[in-house]
């Protein structure tokens, strides 16, 4: 178990710079999940805290240590790999052994730690064959066998769900985290899947462009996102928003065609603004309802629990998840309500969080005009 | 695209067929040459029935030429070459393709280059570097003087002498100095994925661990071909060994057989010669049908 220290590092590559100063905490024992979209520097920091990669700028600790200078088997931490990276020539008990063959232990107490691993992960029946006849979640199990073996202070996991079809992807998701709770060695794990995200982490790292948008639990990051990108990237289908304008008594939304009376926003009448809602936390209701927003239903995706309803609000694109059972024809017309709570506001420009309505009292009536 | 029809198929399978005899006739041919006696193989035209003397002449050959001992001479020579060449080539690539350090494009290149210089371009200045390994360090000590200072001092006279004339290493090292395998090596080692290097490298396991355990299992068949290759090369070397051999117990078993080629005026033993060539061709067959599975999968596939 160790606890990890990131200060203001940086990655460059040649003339570009990939990471731009990341400032991060990683307690012991916590299984922190770093998500963003495909280039945003998630993998690049996790192989920089691995070793594999370079630290441009800044340090990076484990356990107090500056490790930037050591070795990936000098930092005790262990990878698992996107594509797995098994040595094809060896059996899985090989593969699962190699880094203490290398580390120079005993054959017959690796040979006992392979067993006991592969008990761990049931791959005790798979032990002598080698990778290429072994199924993609057998694969996924000895990538971690190999890892866990060495007893690793940090646990590195770079996308290894993301070979696997659906089933076995939510499969091993459980297992990772039972593995988790068993080792309780600090885990850092990386993707772009947010239901992986959401339901591995104890806390979740948000990154976008080589900059961290905000660090917090799942819950946190999923009701309080702290820009617009995280709003708009965490919660499938994504976060509806609309853009608008402070006015005297309220909002105007969707170049003033709709009007949104909101409690004192505190903003300068005029600043153009963010609004975003959650398609959970939007109701319909009976087009003509008083306070209710008409729309047109574009489309309807039955989920089975529940059904995701795309609407046009004036042109721009909304959606709605609602779990009662309604069919609203395509092209008919419905009423949207929500409540002011459930708003969350940015700033047009900076994409930063606005807390409007810290200081105020959360309206309960629906506050649609 | 592969299309079966019967037409398509004769076709295919002529070609191959005629193909094939124009491979095999000329070793035909010699096989029935080396199975008749002085007579029969002088007739015009030779009979292309096989005759009784097969084993005798072989005994012929082999006692004539003392094949022996120059099979021997061979069998070291091409697999000293073979060998020489599979790990020379291995590190080299390694560390081309696996090490960033300053210089490494000019190494390359310089390795390259020596593609575009044989053995028989450069055969005169590699002859007088095997006679004397150490000739070039003496002329630059002589040139720079260095010599000179050294009598000076010590009033010892500085000459560096090291040949390797009429010995295996003078025969093996400069067919082994040539680029070919680097690039083979080259070539796979770019194909191994990056995951596998990072793995070792978490692992625990340092350059040469990784190398050894590693790398090495992972080009089996890449060190099948190269080495197959290089032992036929070698083998089959004639202008090098005849060469530098000047002393009989060195001689090769391919430049011998010219004592078995009739000389003007001597009896026109052909028949001899052509058994003398049977055994000579004999071990590099060997080692083609030996690892000819191997060797077919190190050039073409490119097995995960």
């Amino acid at each position: 178990m160790a606890s990890i220290t990131i200060r203001g590092v940086k990655k460059n590559y040649a003339k570009t710079q990939v990471v731009h100063g990341v400032d991060l905490d990683f307690a012991s024992g916590e299984f922190v999940v770093i998500l963003g979209p495909s280039g945003c520097g998630k993998s690049t920091l996790l192989r920089m805290i691995a070793g594999l990669e370079e630290i441009s700028e800044g340090t990076i600790a484990i356990d107090n240590t500056v490790v930037n200078k050591l070795e990936p088997r000098e930092r005790g931490c262990a990878m698992v790999f996107q594509n797995y990276a098994l040595y094809p020539h060896m059996s899985v008990a090989q593969n699962i052994g190699y880094s203490l063959k290398v580390a120079g232990v005993a054959a017959a107490e690796r040979t006992q730690r392979i067993q006991a691993v592969a008990r761990v992960l049931e791959l005790e029946h798979l032990l002598d064959r080698k990778p290429m006849a072994l199924s993609g979640g057998q694969r996924q199990r000895v990538a971690m066998g190999r890892a866990m073996i060495r007893e690793p202070k940090v646990f590195l996991f770079d996308e290894p769900l993301s070979n696997l079809d659906a089933k076995l992807r939510v499969q091993m998701r459980s297992e990772i985290r039972k593995l988790h709770r068993r080792l309780s060695a600090t885990s850092v794990f990386v993707t772009h899947d947010q239901v992986e995200a959401m339901t591995l982490a104890d806390r979740l790292v948000v990154m976008n462009g080589g900059r961290v948008e905000q660090v917090g639990t799942p819950a946190e990051v999923y009701s309080r996102p702290a820009s617009r990108f995280v709003a708009t990237f965490v919660g499938a289908p994504a976060m509806n928003m609309l853009e608008g304008t402070v006015t005297l008594d309220g909002l105007s939304l969707l170049g003033d065609s709709r009007k949104l009376n909101v409690s004192r926003t505190g903003l300068p009448v005029g600043s153009k603004i963010a609004v975003g809602i959650r398609p959970e936390a939007v109701r319909m209701v009976a087009p003509g309802t008083p306070g209710a927003l008409a729309a047109t239903v574009d489309l309807i995706e039955e989920l089975g629990a529940g059904r995701v309803i795309y609407v046009d609000l004036d042109g721009a694109p909304f959606s709605v998840v609602t779990s009662e059972i309604v069919h609203p024809e395509p092209g008919s017309t419905v009423g949207l309500q929500f409540a002011e709570s459930d708003l969350h506001f940015f700033s047009s420009e900076s994409g930063a969080r606005l807390d409007v309505f810290k200081a105020s009292v959360p309206e309960p009536a629906p506050a649609i005009l | 695209m592969v299309e079966r029809t019967p037409i398509l198929n004769f076709f295919t399978h002529l070609i191959l067929f005629v193909g094939f005899v124009f491979c095999v006739a000329p070793f035909v041919i010699v096989a029935i040459a080396a199975s008749h006696n002085l007579k029969d193989v002088n007739d015009v035209p030779m009979s292309m029935l096989p005759g009784s003397d097969f084993w005798i002449n072989i005994k012929t050959a082999w006692t004539t030429a003392d094949l022996g001992p120059k099979l021997l001479n061979s069998f070291i020579m091409a697999f000293g070459v073979a060998a020489g060449k599979v790990i020379v080539s291995a590190l080299t690539a390694f560390s081309i393709v696996y090490f960033r350090y300053p210089g490494r494009m000019l190494i390359f290149w310089l390795i390259f280059i020596t593609l575009m210089l044989p053995l028989e371009v450069r055969i005169v200045p590699t002859y007088a570097v095997v006679a004397n390994v150490l000739e070039p360090y003496q002329t630059i000590m002589d040139l720079t003087g260095l010599s000179w200072l050294i009598e000076k001092i010590s009033g010892v006279q500085v000459s560096l002498s090291l040949g390797l004339l009429n010995s295996y290493s003078g025969l093996i090292l400069p067919l082994v100095a040539t680029a070919t395998g680097t690039f083979l090596y080259r070539q796979f080692f770019l194909t191994v994925p990056d995951e596998l290097t990072e793995a070792a490298r978490m692992d625990g396991a340092g350059a040469l661990r990784f190398f050894v355990d590693i790398l090495l299992p992972l080009s089996r068949n890449n060190m099948a071909a190269l080495g197959t290759i290089m032992f036929l090369w070698a083998w089959n070397q004639y202008l090098w060994p005849l060469l530098i051999t000047t002393d009989q117990s060195h001689a090769m078993a391919v430049t011998e057989l010219k004592q078995l080629i009739p000389n003007v005026g001597g009896a026109p033993e052909w028949h001899i010669a052509m058994a003398g060539t049977l055994i000579v061709m004999l071990p590099p067959l060997i080692v083609v049908v030996l690892m000819q599975r191997w060797f077919v999968r190190g050039l073409i596939a490119t097995e995960k």
